[in-house]
């Protein structure tokens, strides 16, 4: 029987810092620690003490690759507090803004960061050099996601036009129409990136998760809905913490996360897709029948492919927005602050993100809990590990630990969230 | 042909969001890996190529024992260390922990607070290291660090304005918002290079460029205080994204109540 330790002291191709430690005696695994080294960031202290207001710019710094994530689960904390509706078509450009981010990021992740894992890159740049044009479209896709940020918050990140009660300013319908030709280009772009990739050879590994993610009735979930999973639970957001606890390991400067009395769960693109397949538009649900890509999904190797399909979805949506606008009577409705606790949940790229604010009379927080998905997903990516060791033992030492970085890398991680948190070590006696 | 420099891009305590401005740089992206060799960029590639670095990219603030030691490792072994964004030029966000006892923070955010380590402040590099030079921003505009490094690479100094950004506003034409629409800004002591993006979104500056060349934030929050802005929104206006820099820290701290 095999006995091998593996340590990855800084896990390459994930956002921050994080590591992995395996040690395996006699074909056991006796120790496996997957912990985020990031320096700890203080988020829900420093908040008390600052206006509602500054809020969602301040979240927003939480993590620079999904910024508008931050911004509405803050915003809906918020408004669900202050009971604010907004009207079509600002909730309309706040889809628009978020698929913008959806987009970039899951086209970094997908094309320069997951993609040179199964074709034996170090990364997107080497990769370039013998798939040039691959590279060349994914990079158009991440530069058209960026754009749609760029045009609706004014920069790709950290965006600075959505607020608590609407935008600071919203475009006309003539401007917006604009931005057409490039969510037409993009949607072609990512058809073909989402049938390449779906050429890729994957490792024969099936687990029996429970995938949480929001559900809606009228679409596929992104900023509004119910959290739901595939074993059962079905809560409104604000019952989150009745269902849902956070923990500490000493190994990690992150919280992990479990649902209470049942352990871990996979949130993100996986997550929604087996959950909201029905709520795609036709489009990218045919690319995804195409490509044999239906649910149930248990494979997070093939999380890659839940993440094209959401951009193709992203682009489809996009375009629908832009051809139904029509611009808001005004930027944004007035607020009417009072005292109590709001809670928001929304769809991060990499899975749902919860918000819970506990707000004085005059708006001012006293207390905040933020729980990002990196968090929640950080046991089932230990999880994935306990399951996939035991197989891959008769690997050669350096595709073992290529594989092992692989499933973390399977859930995006991103640990500038999960610190508000990868580096791989493994040891094999 | 000569050597190509070796870039290293280091994260210390951020968002990830300045070293995500160079991987935004997509229609460069290729040439950029052409004209230079990566030697260290953990969040692109796992390859590593052994140090000196011609030039480093350092985003994040020291705000642990073990940031504080390899800063200075990293010092030894770049050429040219620039500092990138606002928390490794002033401490950014996680700055706001500065003014609070961080023992009682660990215990807001962790239950078992003694797994944690961290120093009292988060402070930008050059409270440990010398700095070759800074690029501001929350997060840094791409086209400043695309300058940056073409100017490194073409031996010349790179053309980074140090005005404020009411300059930026009027070449842009906008009509200035806290003069029109009495919105409070903190344009008139920010440092340009956004592109005078919150202005031109209806909003004011929240400063997160840092304070200009010489600026005078007393001035501009008696401004305030005539508008009849609230003492602590006055406070929390310049405590904010840059708020650990000198002369907005000094004025937050004249605020508080």
């Amino acid at each position: 029987m095999k006995s091998r330790t593996v340590k990855i002291d800084y896990l390459a191709r994930v956002e921050g810092e994080g590591s992995l430690y395996i040690k395996v005696k006699k074909g056991e695994i006796i120790d496996l620690r997957f912990s985020i080294f990031e320096a700890p960031r203080f988020f829900e202290a420093f908040l008390r003490g600052r206006s509602y207001q500054e809020v969602p710019d301040i979240t927003a710094r939480i993590c620079g690759i999904c910024p508008v994530a931050y911004v509405m689960s803050s915003i809906y904390a918020f408004e669900s507090l202050f009971e604010i509706k907004v009207e079509k078509g600002i909730r309309d450009l706040r889809k628009l803004l978020y698929f913008g981010d959806w987009i970039q990021s899951h086209a970094l992740h997908a094309f320069m960061l997951h993609a040179p894992d199964f074709l034996g890159y170090d990364d997107a740049l080497k990769m370039a050099k013998d798939h040039p044009e691959i590279v060349r479209k994914a990079l158009r896709v991440k530069r058209i996601g960026n754009d749609i940020m760029s045009f609706i918050g004014g920069r790709e990140i950290h965006p600075v036009s959505a607020c608590i009660g609407g935008f600071y300013k919203v475009p006309t319908k003539a401007k917006l129409e604009s931005i057409k030709g490039m969510l037409e280009e993009g949607l072609k772009l990512a058809e073909d990136l989402t049938r390449w990739a779906s050429e890729f050879e994957y490792p024969d590994f099936e687990q029996d998760y429970e995938f949480v993610s929001l559900r809606h009735p009228d679409e596929y979930g992104i900023i509004e809905g119910r959290i739901v999973s595939n074993k059962g639970l079905n809560i409104a957001v604000n019952e989150y913490d009745e269902y849902f606890e956070e923990y500490q390991v000493p190994y990690s400067n992150a919280l992990q996360s479990r649902i209470k009395g049942r352990g871990s769960y996979m949130v993100g693109p996986l997550a929604r897709f087996n959950l909201n397949f029905d709520k795609l538009l036709p489009r990218s649900k045919s690319l995804a029948e195409e490509i044999g890509f239906k649910p149930p999904i248990k494979n997070p190797f093939k999380s890659i492919l839940a993440r094209c399909i959401e951009i193709a979805y992203g682009f489809e949506e996009s375009l629908r927005i832009v051809n139904e606008y029509v611009e808001p009577s005004k930027p944004r409705v007035e607020v009417k602050v009072r005292a109590g606790t709001g809670y928001g949940c929304t769809e991060a790229p990499r899975g749902s993100l919860y918000h819970r604010y506990e707000v004085d009379e005059r708006g001012i927080v006293l207390s905040a809990k933020i729980v990002p998905p990196t968090s929640q997903n950080q046991l089932r990516m230990e999880d994935d590990l306990r399951a996939l060791v035991p197989k891959i033992l008769d690997l050669p030492k350096k595709e073992f630990t290529w594989r092992c970085e692989q499933a973390i890398r399977n859930y995006d991680p991103c640990i500038s969230c999960a610190t508000h948190f990868l580096k791989v070590e493994i040891e094999r006696l | 042909m000569a050597r190509k420099p070796k870039l290293a891009v280091f994260k210390f305590s951020s968002c990830g969001g300045c070293q995500l401005a160079l991987l935004d740089l997509e229609e460069e992206l290729l040439e950029i890996s052409d004209a230079v060799r990566i030697a260290y960029f953990m969040e692109a590639s796992r390859a590593e190529l052994p140090a000196p670095y011609d030039i480093a990219l350092v985003e994040g603030a020291v705000s642990t024992p073990h940031e504080a030691d390899l800063i200075k490792e990293i010092r030894k072994k770049s050429k040219f260390l620039v500092a990138i964004g606002a928390c490794a030029t002033a401490g950014g966000i996680q700055a706001l922990r500065n003014w609070k006892d961080v023992k009682e923070f660990l215990e807001i955010v962790y239950p078992t607070p003694e797994f944690i380590q961290a120093l009292d402040k988060a402070a930008p590099l050059s409270d440990f290291v010398k700095v070759d030079y800074e690029l501001r921003g929350c997060p840094v505009n791409r086209h400043q660090v695309l300058e940056l490094l073409n100017a490194y690479l073409n031996n010349r100094r790179p053309n980074i304005p140090p005005h404020s950004l009411c300059i930026e506003c009027k070449i842009k034409g906008n009509i200035c918002i806290m003069v029109a629409e009495g919105i409070p800004c903190l344009g008139p002591v920010t440092q340009a290079g956004c592109g005078a993006i919150c202005p031109s979104y209806g909003r004011g500056c929240y400063g997160c460029f840092g304070p200009m060349e010489s600026p005078n934030p007393e001035s501009l929050a008696a401004y305030f205080e005539k508008m009849r802005i609230m003492r602590d929104e006055i406070g929390r206006m310049f405590r904010e994204f840059t708020g650990w820099s000198k002369p907005f820290k000094e004025v937050s701290e004249k605020y508080e109540e």
